[in-house]
């Protein structure tokens, strides 16, 4: 919204009433049907989430060895059970909020420190500058993945390096996000503006920079999460992530490997809501950035 | 800048990406709180253990000369001792090379066609139904695990149909190309996901451009524009990006290689990890960082062969 009216301030006079009267307004929000897919599938993804004890009877740990290999739609357990006769939905479901705080966690430090970090060596510029750059070039050289297990190797498996190992690289893309705009910005008459009237580069990084370079990062922050949740699976099917029997799915689908024909389910169940989660927020981030575009 | 300056600067630049890539390597034992031979060792850790790690790697040296040593060490080809084989890192690490770069090179064979084809595609459809139908496809691969879409071919393709092997890499090259298949295919198709979206974003674009105009008043075939006039440029950007998402690539091929079964360095790190093979780690990860760097060398350098037009600031 103020990205526009800074940028942009006579635009509003150009678009053609036509097209304004055509766009779905709710409120003063215009929803695309990409933007509005994400979000209904991330809504009921949230809410599994937060309702995960409601929607099922079963606990998610607990093993019923005379119920193991039970198909999807068997009676009581609508998507199956797994080799210990544990409730594949349940476990899926419960899941869901693993996978979820994964993806929020995993994104925030990197957001936060990421994004202030661009903000400020783009606005200063000078050696902070160079040897910020300087350390993204040589933290990019490595494959995101084996950096990041490389670190766990060194600290271990379980969910707390795992934060660590994937902030360590993550703030990357927010401070080059943030530092590129910032660089657009700096000289735009608001900030010489801001400058004149005496402001500390403090408050004008904070207060008139930052609100108007935010959005991208914030935008790519959806990217983040879904790269994030498949690190997250991805090392928990390597071992490497919450150790068993929480339930994850990159976990079950390791799990249901050995099983594979036996119990086809245990596998392409939990990939698919690996699945379901990436599409809505890939969308959400897609349709954002649409908004942002076009 | 002309050529050669560019040049020099770039490798400039890349020996002092190195040297950081070696530090950060380095480091990483180093810089955490403990003993480094301890941290190692984790639970097997024992006294004497530990002061035998500590000799071997080096540790009760002064830290320039521990450095020193690991980077010399690199250099020369001697990458230490691996803690679970007792043989040499080298030697360990480079059998298995072979077997990563097939299936790195095999999975970039396979998403040059994938992107082209569907690229194309997806830009002269746009916004009727195959474009639609190609963004929606390739939206799922993007958002997929690499590691639970290799597990569906294998029980799909390999256990159900029987037309590929599910594991293993064959021992003719007419059968390594098939028992790659399926894992390349995986790695093929995330990385295509990626490149897709650009290459219709270019080719859309460059099809605007005035001289696309002019080639299409002087009588030229639709295909011949497309192919000679409009691809050459579009595809600049996308070997941009398929530079940025190499390093993916080769984090993808450890995941693919753990699934199918491949006798490559992948599997190798995995294995490291798990028994705390720390020489192993650090040298899979220092090789793969220079790959990296070599391949987004090559990517940046062949712009001026691509296109004539480039300058470099």
């Amino acid at each position: 919204m103020s990205e526009k009216a800074f940028g942009s301030p006579h635009l509003a006079e150009v678009v053609p009433l036509s097209k304004l009267g055509r766009a779905t307004r709710l409120g003063k929000v215009r929803v695309d049907p990409t933007l509005l897919t994400g979000l209904v599938l991330l809504g009921l993804v949230i809410v599994v989430a937060i309702t995960a004890p409601l929607l099922t009877p079963y606990d998610p740990i607990e093993q019923r060895f005379t119920e193991a290999f039970l198909p999807p739609f068997s009676p009581g357990h609508i998507l199956g059970t797994d080799n210990f006769g544990r409730d594949i939905w349940s476990r899926i479901a419960f899941s869901t909020r693993l996978d979820l705080q994964i993806g929020l966690l995993s994104v925030s430090f990197p957001f936060v420190f990421g994004s202030l970090i661009g903000i400020a060596t783009g606005y200063l510029g000078g050696t902070l500058d160079t040897i910020l750059m300087r350390i993204v070039d040589v933290l990019m050289a490595f494959p995101f993945l084996i950096l990041v297990i490389a670190i766990m190797s060194i600290l271990g498996p379980g969910l707390t390096n795992l934060y660590i190992a994937v902030g360590v690289v993550g703030w990357i893309p927010y401070a080059r996000i943030t530092r590129g705009e910032t660089l657009a910005t700096r000289h735009l008459e608001y900030v010489l503006a801001a400058r004149t009237i005496g402001c500390s580069s403090l408050r004008i990084m904070l207060r008139h920079i930052l609100p108007n370079v935010i959005a991208p990062a914030l935008i790519y922050v959806f990217t983040g999460m879904v790269l994030a949740i498949l690190t997250g699976a991805t090392l928990s099917f390597l071992g490497l992530g919450p150790q068993p029997p929480t339930p994850e799915w990159g976990a079950m689908i390791a799990e249901g490997r050995q099983y594979l024909l036996l119990a086809w389910w245990m596998t392409t169940l939990p990939g698919l809501a690996l699945l379901v989660v990436g599409v809505a927020l890939s969308l959400i981030g897609d349709g954002l950035a649409e908004r942002r575009g076009g | 800048m002309g050529r050669a300056a560019y040049i020099r600067k770039r490798l400039l630049l890349m020996v002092f990406v190195l040297f950081g890539v070696t530090i950060v390597i380095f480091g990483m034992v180093r810089i955490l709180p403990g003993d480094p031979a301890f941290l190692i060792l984790g639970d097997r850790a024992t006294d004497q253990k530990a002061a035998e790690l500590r000799e071997q790697l080096g540790l009760n040296r002064p830290v320039l000369e521990q450095y020193w040593m690991f980077v010399s060490g690199f250099a020369r080809g001697d990458m230490g001792q691996s803690l679970l084989y007792r043989q040499p890192v080298g030697d360990l690490v480079l059998r298995r090379v072979p077997v990563s770069l097939a299936l790195a090179a095999y999975a970039m064979g396979l998403a040059a066609l994938i992107t082209l084809t569907f690229g194309i595609l997806a830009a002269i459809n746009k916004g009727r139904w195959p474009d639609q139908l190609i963004r929606i496809g390739f939206l799922f691969a993007l958002t997929t695990p690499n590691f639970w879409f290799g597990i569906l071919l294998i029980l799909l393709l390999g256990l159900t149909l029987r037309w590929f092997p599910v594991a293993g890499f064959g021992d003719t090259a007419v059968q390594h190309i098939w028992y790659l298949f399926l894992p390349a295919l995986t790695l093929a198709l995330q990385l295509s996901a990626v490149l897709i979206r650009n290459l219709r974003g270019q080719i859309i674009l460059t099809l605007r451009s005035d001289y696309v105009r002019t080639a299409h008043a002087k009588g030229l075939s639709e295909s011949l524009v497309l192919l000679r006039h409009v691809l050459r440029n579009a595809l600049l950007s996308t070997l941009t990006i398929f530079g940025l998402q190499f390093g993916f690539l080769v984090g993808g091929a450890i995941v693919v290689e753990t699934v199918f079964a491949l006798p490559g360095t992948g599997q190798l790190l995995i294995q490291s990890i798990t028994a705390r093979d720390y020489p192993v780690v650090q040298a899979i990860t220092v090789i793969s960082a220079v790959l990296v760097i070599v391949v987004n060398l090559m990517v940046d350098l062949s712009y001026s062969f691509l296109d004539p037009r480039v300058t470099y600031e």
